[in-house]
């Protein structure tokens, strides 16, 4: 079974160690630059790209301020057509109502459609405590449950693992929970493909009960939709007799016409393709055709405490795409370990602390595993303005830590920047000290920047938390405002 | 309280004071493109799916070379003759497993994505048809290609089960190499009438 990201480390740390891993770097850089160029290339295509942004902007929208009236409308149109509704506050709940509809049909194993909620609520590891097998179909799911490791990516979550490390851990542990690898297995990803193909085929076709996602929920005709590529999919939503949904409460739009700016802004900023090879959607029960009985899970685990929040609340459009973590240079530096959850890059920077609060270090950590560059706002389907949201956490992680006694090195190297900015005079001798600095720095650095600028690799003193995950640049020996100054702004 | 009462308590504590008023604008429409049933073809095909175009008194001869010798199973109402193949009722997954190829319609071709979307009708049977065989030969009529998703949203009728496919099956799972064919049909052969 995958492990947990329970007990990690917060950011810094984490990140530290996924810095010092080449492999994971070189894997990294390769799979996020062929991702970004393919969206940018089909994201061009589009004329009105922008005008389609603010249509599925807005639909969620609607969907959020309104989310009550349409939750009792999902519950009323699912309800009439056939499937079951239930409402589960928690992780625990979630995962307990999936069990015992499990338990009910006498079956220890279910087939799974990859889905970000139920990874979010540790099902797996739920069911397996419960002896009940969880069988991740699709393929980035099953390199990562086979061996035994994290996602690291929302749509590519074994994106962290080269073709020979596949190879290696089919051979390993395919046998072990089925039908074994061929022995001739190469890393040609066609032939691994190919082996996921033959392994699974057995488990689909016997599997009594399949868990999935979905992508939306439409109020108005109770229709649950699943977008994905393999096929895996459509074998867990069409085989078996029973389908338990877990769907957050974000999820629903209020009317299928709603589908139409999301179907066109997914599949374009997630896998670059103009459409994903196979998308699905149900309404309940159809009778004949597919799993007779039907149920559908609405969770919350939180989202409720982040729709509470005025700022924050827009994260609860995101459609999951993934393109925030393609453009994000510190998710392509770090990979998505480091953030801890399920959820990483920029969206996973501000949706943990929205859903869970700052409490805890690890989660008061994400606001601050961003450059603010911007990028993830930019290429954001449902324009999430993330940079925005990230800046209003850190607020609020500065405010619930403010009764602890030793305040954050940051805290008091903004108040000290605060009060120099606040005065010209103030600044332009801050400037001349750190100019000596600088000189004192550039003297003693034992590590230098991208560029051949020199860096301090970690200052001692309070400062030692803040080098402690960033290489401090030596601050140059004359200021910006000297150099003005002294060149009458580059005429001298 | 239940959990529904309690989670739509907190939904509705949480937006207390929010407006649920927003100006949706207009989803915008794709320029036109030229002929539909040409765009359709090329889009199709850019996703490594085969299409054939024929006319309509062709199809059962290119259905037939479509298909060779696979063993192919067709859904009760698909009102083309395709001889020696089996009419589901109600197969097995076991027994899907043990045939070929399936022959279908659809309900809707998209032609800015090359999508094509089944609803299951009796021309394109139970979901189950379509999933299992390796073969998925899709007759699709010209006069059944509409421009963009919007035009298709507006035709489909949610309470249906649906399913779009744009090309064969399809991961990218491993360093980001495209691979055609994973769990789905590994050939989609298109036959565009018209
Ligand atoms: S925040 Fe936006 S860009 Fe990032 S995954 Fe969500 S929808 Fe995609």
């Amino acid at each position: 079974m995958s492990g947990t990201f329970v007990g990690m480390p917060a950011f810094p740390t984490a990140a530290r160690e996924a810095l010092g891993d080449t492999q994971l770097r070189r894997n990294l850089a390769h799979a996020t630059r062929v991702i970004r160029d393919k969206r940018a290339q089909v994201v061009a295509e589009v004329e009105d790209w922008e005008e389609l942004r603010l249509a599925g902007a807005a639909v969620k929208e609607v969907a959020l301020r309104d989310l009550a009236t349409h939750l009792e409308t999902l519950e009323a149109s699912l309800t009439r057509a056939g499937a079951t509704v239930h409402w589960a506050r928690d992780a625990e709940e979630a995962c307990a109502i999936v069990a015992s509809v499990t338990k009910a049909h006498g079956v220890d194993e279910v087939v799974k459609v990859k889905s970000m909620a139920t990874a979010e609520i540790g099902l797996n590891e739920a069911l397996e405590a419960e002896g009940i097998a969880a069988w991740e179909t699709d393929l980035a799911e099953l390199i990562v449950q086979l061996g035994d490791d994290l996602p690291s990516h929302i749509l590519v979550p074994a994106i962290h693992r080269n073709r020979a490390e596949i190879r290696e851990i089919f051979l390993r542990r395919m046998g072990d929970v089925g039908r074994p690898a061929p022995a001739d297995l190469t890393d040609e990803p066609a032939i691994l493909a190919a082996a996921a193909r033959t392994h699974l085929r057995e488990k689909f076709l016997r599997a009594k009960v399949a868990v999935s996602g979905a992508n939306f929920a439409v109020a108005e005709t109770g229709t649950l939709v699943v977008v994905e590529s393999e096929g895996n999919g459509r074998m867990c939503l069409t085989l078996p007799e029973v389908l338990v949904s877990v769907v957050g409460i974000e999820k629903v739009v209020a009317t299928w016409a709603d589908l139409d700016p999301l179907l066109r802004l997914l599949p374009r900023s997630s896998t670059g393709e103009r459409m994903n090879p196979y998308t699905s959607t149900w309404s309940g029960v159809t009778p004949g055709d597919g799993p007779q009985e039907v149920h559908v899970v609405l969770l919350d685990n939180g989202r409720t405490r982040a729709l509470a929040d005025d700022v924050g609340r827009q994260a609860l459009r995101c459609i999951r795409c993934s393109a925030c973590l393609n453009v994000c240079p510190v998710y392509e530096r770090v990979g998505g370990h480091a953030y801890g959850s399920v959820y990483p890059g920029p969206i996973g920077a501000i949706l943990n602390p929205l859903l869970h609060g700052v409490a805890d270090e690890q989660t008061a950590s994400l606001p601050y595993a961003s450059s603010l560059c911007g990028a993830c706002f930019d290429v954001c389907p449902v324009r999430i303005d993330i940079p925005s949201v990230l800046v209003d956490q850190r607020a609020a992680v500065v405010d619930q830590h403010r009764g602890d006694r030793l305040p954050k090195p940051e805290a008091l190297a903004m108040k000290a920047a605060a009060w120099a900015f606040s005065d010209a005079r103030r600044l332009a001798w801050a400037e001349r000290a750190s100019g000596l600095a600088g000189r004192v720095i550039g003297r003693f650095s034992r590590t230098s920047l991208p560029g051949g600028r020199a860096a301090a690799g970690r200052l001692p003193g309070p400062a030692a938390g803040w080098t402690g995950a960033r290489d401090l640049p030596a601050p140059p020996e004359e200021s910006f405002r000297a150099w003005w100054d002294r060149t009458d702004g580059g005429r001298r | 309280m239940s959990a529904r009462d309690e989670i739509l308590r907190r939904v509705r504590s949480a937006l207390d004071g929010v407006s649920p008023v927003v100006e949706v604008p207009p989803a915008p429409r794709a320029p036109d493109r030229g002929d539909l049933a040409d765009l359709f073809a090329e889009r199709v095909a850019d996703y490594r799916a085969v299409v054939t175009r024929c006319a309509a008194d062709e199809v059962e001869r290119v259905v037939r070379d479509v298909l060779g010798s696979a063993r192919a199973v067709v859904p009760p109402g698909l009102g083309l003759d395709v001889p020696g193949a089996l009419i589901d009722d109600g197969l097995t997954a076991a027994e899907l497993d043990d045939l070929d190829a399936v022959v279908t319609r659809a309900a809707v071709g998209i032609a800015e994505t090359g999508t094509i979307v089944l609803d299951h009708a009796d021309d394109q049977g139970r979901r189950a048809i379509t999933l299992v065989p390796d073969l998925h030969v899709c007759i699709v009529d010209a006069s059944q290609v509409v421009a963009d998703v919007p035009d298709a949203i507006a035709l489909l009728d949610p309470a249906r089960p649906l399913t779009w496919i744009s090309g064969p099956s399809a991961t990218s799972d491993i360093e980001l190499d495209r691979v055609e064919g994973v769990h789905g049909p590994r050939t989609l052969h298109v036959v565009l009438v018209g």
